[in-house]
C-alpha cells in the first residue's frame, strides 16, 4: 500500500487496447458444423472448459485435416468478461495454421503476451491472469479428444499456480533454496499466487488440488527433519557446525568437563556454558566465571585462551569464547 | 445520451442541496464550538438541519441523532461499541446479522470474531430477506445485539425491520439496522419501529458525500468511537462538517417531503422498464416482489451473459449500472447477495442491478431499454450457453459447485 493504492484500480484502465478491441469486436467467435469440416474432407472437434454456473466457459471449435492433424479453421464461443472473450479470441487465432502438437504447447501466458500492447505492459490486471488459463485448458481438452487420450497428459508437471504457470517442483525448489518462509516471499520469487490467488488456500476462486500454505508447510518441515537428520548425523561424526544448539552445548560442556573443569575447580573456580550464537564466521560460546574464577586477571587473559583453543582444537575453529 | 442507472451505489447531489451548502464554505465557515458570532451564527441553520434530519424519520425530541462521516462509521461504531459495553463488560457474547449485510457490518463482524464475539449470519429466502420468526430462533440468552438492513442494496428488497423490532423489545436485545438503503427511498417512521439504533448516509439520498448519521432511540448510552473534543454532546468527537449536515438535512427534507408521490414516480419508471426487459428477453429473471422492494431497484438476471461482460457494453452505450458478478470485484469473490439467495448458482454471476433516482427520466429508461436489450443480444450471439452446435462425445465440461460456505452451518426451516 502506498500512494498509488490509495484510490484502487479500475479494473478496465488497466486492460490493453487489444483486450478492449477483442471484447467489443472478437473476430473468431463463432461456430463449425459438422457438415461444414465434413465438406473440407476434415475432422470436427468441439470441447468445452468452464460453465455457466462456475463464472466462466469457453467452446472451441477445431477443424482438423485429418492427414496433417493441423487445425485449418477454428472458432470459439464463450461465457465470460471481457478478457474471457478476448483471451478465448486471441487463443483461437494462435491455433490457427498449427498441428494438434503445436497448439498443445501453447500456454496462458502465450495467450496473455498475444494480448499485449507492448511487450513489457501486462494485458490485464493480475486477478484476471485466471481467463487466459481457461484459454489454454480448453486447447489442452480438445487435443485430448483428437488424439484419444486424457487432457492431463499433456502436462508434464504439476502446475501448482496456473495463471503464472507455477510447478510443483519449482516451488519446492525455489522454498529450500532460498529458504522462504512466507507465501509473499513465494509470491515475490515465483509469482506464484499472485494474481487470482485461487492456489494460495482453499476457499478462493476455484477448488485446486494443491496449494501454497500446504506446500510451503509441507517443504518447511522436510527441511526441519532432513535438518534434524543431518544434526543427528553430526553428533555421530563429531560435525560440530552442523549440530542443533542443543547438542553443540552438551558436546561443548562434555569436552570442558574432560580438559578444563577440573583445573578452574582446583583454584576455587567453575564455568558455565550460557549460549551460543551461530553465524557463517563463527560460533560464539558466552560463558560465565563462577566462584575465584570470577574477577580473577586470568580469566580474560590465560584462562580464556586456554578454554577457547581447547573448544577450537576438539570441536571447530570458528568458536570464540565470549565471557560475560 | 448517457444515463446513470447505479442509484445504489450513489447518487447526484440535488443542485437544491448544493444552494443550502455553498453558503457555509467561504461565507459562514465559523466553527460552531467558537464562542464568537462567526461560529455562533452557524448554530441557527445546524438547528434546522437537525430538525430536517429528526424530521424526515420522524426521530422523538429524546433520539439522538448523532453525525458521523458515514454509515460505515456509523455500523462500526454501533458494533465495536456493543463489544465493549455488552460484550467485554457483561457475560453476552452474541450478534445476530445476516449473510447478505453490507461489507462495513460483516467485516466488523469477522474483526469482532477475532476478538472473541461469537457472530450468527443468518441465510436468506429465496426472495432476499430475513423472516422475524428466523431471527426470533436464534436470539440466545447470550445474544447482545442484532444487526440487520432495511433494505437490500443489490436486491432492493425490505427487511421485516417492525416485526424483528418487536421480537428484540420482547426479548430485552438491543437491535441495530443499517438503514442506508431505505431511509430517503422510502417511508423510515422511527416512531412506529422498535430500533435502537440506525445508521444511515445522505449520498444515498442526493446528499453530499462524507456526511452520515447514527440514530440512537431515547439518547441511550453508547460508549463513543471517537475521542476528542466533546462534539455532539461527547458522542462524536470532531469538528461539525457544517456544509455536510446542512447538505443533509436539505436532502432528507427534499427525499422525504413528498416521499409517496416520489416513490410512486421512480415506480412507475422503474416498472415500464422491468416489464419492457421481462417481455423483450427471454431466459431472464428478476429477484425479489415488485411490492416488497425499494421502489427504484432491479437485479435482473440474464442467462447466458457474463455480469461484467454485460457492464461493460451498458459502459459503452454510457450506461452507468452495476454487477455483483465474481469477475467484476477486484478479489474474484461473488457477490454475497446473489449466492445466499441462491436459487440458481448462474445468478451470482450474470445479475445486473440497475437503480433508479427521482432524476431519471423517461427517456433515459426507454433508451436504456435499448440498449439493454442491444447487449444481451450482442453478447448472447458470442455465449457459448447458446451455441447450436455441442461439444464431441467426451468434450463437455462438468458444471461446477459455487465454493460457498459460511463457517456456521445453519438450517432454517421455513
Amino acid at each position: 500500500m502506498a500512494k498509488d493504492n490509495l484510490l484502487g484500480g479500475s479494473l478496465w484502465d488497466a486492460y490493453s487496447n487489444k483486450v478492449t478491441t477483442l471484447m467489443n469486436n472478437p473476430q473468431h467467435q463463432g461456430e463449425i458444423t459438422e457438415e461444414e469440416a465434413a465438406a473440407h474432407g476434415n475432422k470436427l472437434i468441439v470441447a468445452d472448459f468452464g460453465a455457466e454456473s462456475c463464472g466462466d466457459a469457453v467452446r472451441l471449435y477445431w477443424e482438423i485435416n485429418p492427414e496433417t492433424d493441423v487445425i485449418e479453421n477454428a472458432k470459439f464461443k464463450s461465457f465470460g468478461c471481457g478478457t474471457a472473450i478476448a483471451s478465448s479470441d486471441v487463443m483461437t487465432e494462435l491455433c490457427m495454421g498449427k498441428t494438434v502438437d503445436e497448439a498443445v504447447k501453447i500456454t496462458n501466458i502465450d495467450v496473455e503476451k498475444a494480448l499485449r500492447d507492448d511487450p513489457d505492459t501486462p494485458a490485464v490486471p493480475p486477478q484476471k491472469m485466471h481467463c487466459s488459463v481457461m484459454a489454454y485448458d480448453v486447447i489442452k481438452k480438445a487435443a485430448g479428444l483428437y488424439k484419444g487420450v486424457d487432457a492431463e497428459s499433456f502436462e508434464e508437471d504439476i502446475i501448482v499456480c496456473e495463471c503464472a504457470r507455477v510447478s510443483l517442483s519449482t516451488l519446492q525448489e525455489v522454498i529450500r533454496l532460498n529458504d522462504l518462509k512466507t507465501i509473499e516471499e513465494i509470491t515475490d520469487y515465483t509469482k506464484a499466487g499472485g494474481f487470482c490467488k485461487s492456489c494460495i488456500k482453499p476457499g478462493g476462486h476455484e477448488e485446486r488440488e494443491y496449494y501454497l500454505v500446504d506446500i510451503l508447510a509441507d517443504t518447511r518441515r522436510q527441511m526441519d527433519e532432513e535438518k534434524m537428520a543431518a544434526a543427528a548425523d553430526a553428533s555421530m561424526t563429531g560435525d560440530f557446525e552442523n549440530m542443533t544448539l542443543v547438542q553443540q552445548i552438551k558436546a561443548i560442556d562434555a569436552v570442558i568437563d574432560e580438559s578444563v573443569r577440573q583445573f578452574l575447580v582446583m583454584d576455587g573456580g567453575n564455568m558455565e556454558v550460557i549460549d551460543i550464537k551461530n553465524s557463517d564466521d563463527n560460533i560464539d560460546v558466552y560463558i560465565r566465571y563462577l566462584g575465584a574464577c570470577n574477577g580473577c586477571a586470568s580469566s580474560t587473559t590465560g584462562t580464556l585462551y586456554a578454554i577457547e583453543s581447547t573448544l577450537k582444537e576438539k570441536l571447530s575453529q570458528k568458536i570464540r569464547v565470549l565471557p560475560i | 445520451m448517457q444515463v446513470y442507472m447505479d442509484n445504489n451505489a450513489t447518487t447526484m447531489t440535488d443542485p437544491k442541496v448544493v444552494e443550502a451548502m455553498l453558503p457555509f464554505f467561504s461565507e459562514r465557515y465559523g466553527n460552531p464550538n467558537s464562542l464568537h458570532k462567526f461560529g455562533t451564527s452557524v448554530h441557527l441553520p445546524l438547528s434546522k438541519a437537525i430538525d430536517q434530519v429528526y424530521k424526515g424519520i420522524n426521530a422523538s425530541d429524546g433520539d439522538d441523532i448523532v453525525f458521523t462521516s458515514c454509515a460505515t462509521e456509523a455500523n462500526n461504531w454501533v458494533l465495536q461499541s456493543v463489544w465493549i459495553d455488552n460484550v467485554l463488560n457483561s457475560d453476552k457474547n452474541h450478534i445476530l446479522t445476516t449473510e447478505v449485510e453490507h461489507p462495513s457490518i460483516l467485516s466488523t463482524c469477522k474483526f469482532l470474531e477475532e476478538q472473541g464475539m461469537k457472530v450468527t449470519y443468518l441465510p436468506v429466502n429465496d426472495q432476499g430477506i430475513v423472516e422475524a420468526h428466523t431471527v426470533r430462533s436464534f436470539i440466545t440468552d447470550k445474544t447482545a445485539l442484532v444487526s440487520i438492513m432495511w433494505a437490500n442494496n443489490e436486491t432492493g428488497m425490505i427487511f421485516p425491520i417492525q416485526e424483528i423490532g418487536e421480537i428484540c423489545k420482547e426479548k430485552g436485545v438491543l437491535f441495530h439496522t443499517d438503514g442506508v438503503q431505505a431511509v430517503g427511498k422510502i417511508p423510515v417512521d422511527m416512531q412506529s419501529v422498535h430500533v435502537d439504533f440506525m445508521s444511515m448516509s445522505a449520498h444515498k439520498f442526493h446528499g453530499p458525500k462524507g456526511i452520515g448519521a447514527l440514530y440512537i432511540r431515547d439518547s441511550q448510552p453508547l460508549t463513543p468511537l471517537f475521542h476528542g473534543g466533546e462534539q455532539m454532546g461527547g458522542r462524536r468527537s470532531g469538528t461539525l462538517n457544517v456544509p455536510g449536515i446542512i447538505g443533509m438535512g436539505r436532502a432528507l427534507e427534499l427525499a422525504t417531503e413528498n416521499i409517496e408521490a416520489t416513490m410512486a414516480l421512480i415506480r412507475s419508471k422503474r416498472d415500464r422498464l422491468e416489464d419492457a426487459l421481462l417481455e423483450m428477453l427471454d431466459d431472464v429473471m428478476v429477484v425479489g416482489e415488485r411490492d416488497n422492494r425499494t421502489p427504484n431497484t432491479i437485479l435482473i438476471s440474464v442467462r447466458g451473459v457474463e455480469g461484467e461482460g454485460m457492464l461493460w457494453d451498458l459502459n459503452n452505450a454510457l450506461i452507468g449500472a452495476s454487477t455483483g458478478s465474481a469477475c467484476a470485484s477486484e478479489d474474484l469473490e461473488a457477490n454475497t447477495v446473489m449466492l445466499a439467495i441462491g436459487a440458481d448458482n448462474e445468478l451470482a454471476h450474470t445479475g445486473i442491478r440497475l437503480s433508479l433516482s427521482r432524476f431519471t427520466t423517461d427517456e433515459e429508461v426507454d433508451y436504456v431499454i435499448e440498449a439493454f436489450t442491444a447487449a444481451v443480444k450482442r453478447l448472447r450471439a458470442i455465449s457459448s450457453s447458446y451455441a447450436k452446435v455441442g461439444p464431441s462425445p467426451g468434450g463437455e465440461a462438468q458444471a461446477c459447485d459455487l465454493l460457498y460456505h459460511h463457517d456456521n452451518d445453519i438450517v432454517v426451516k421455513h
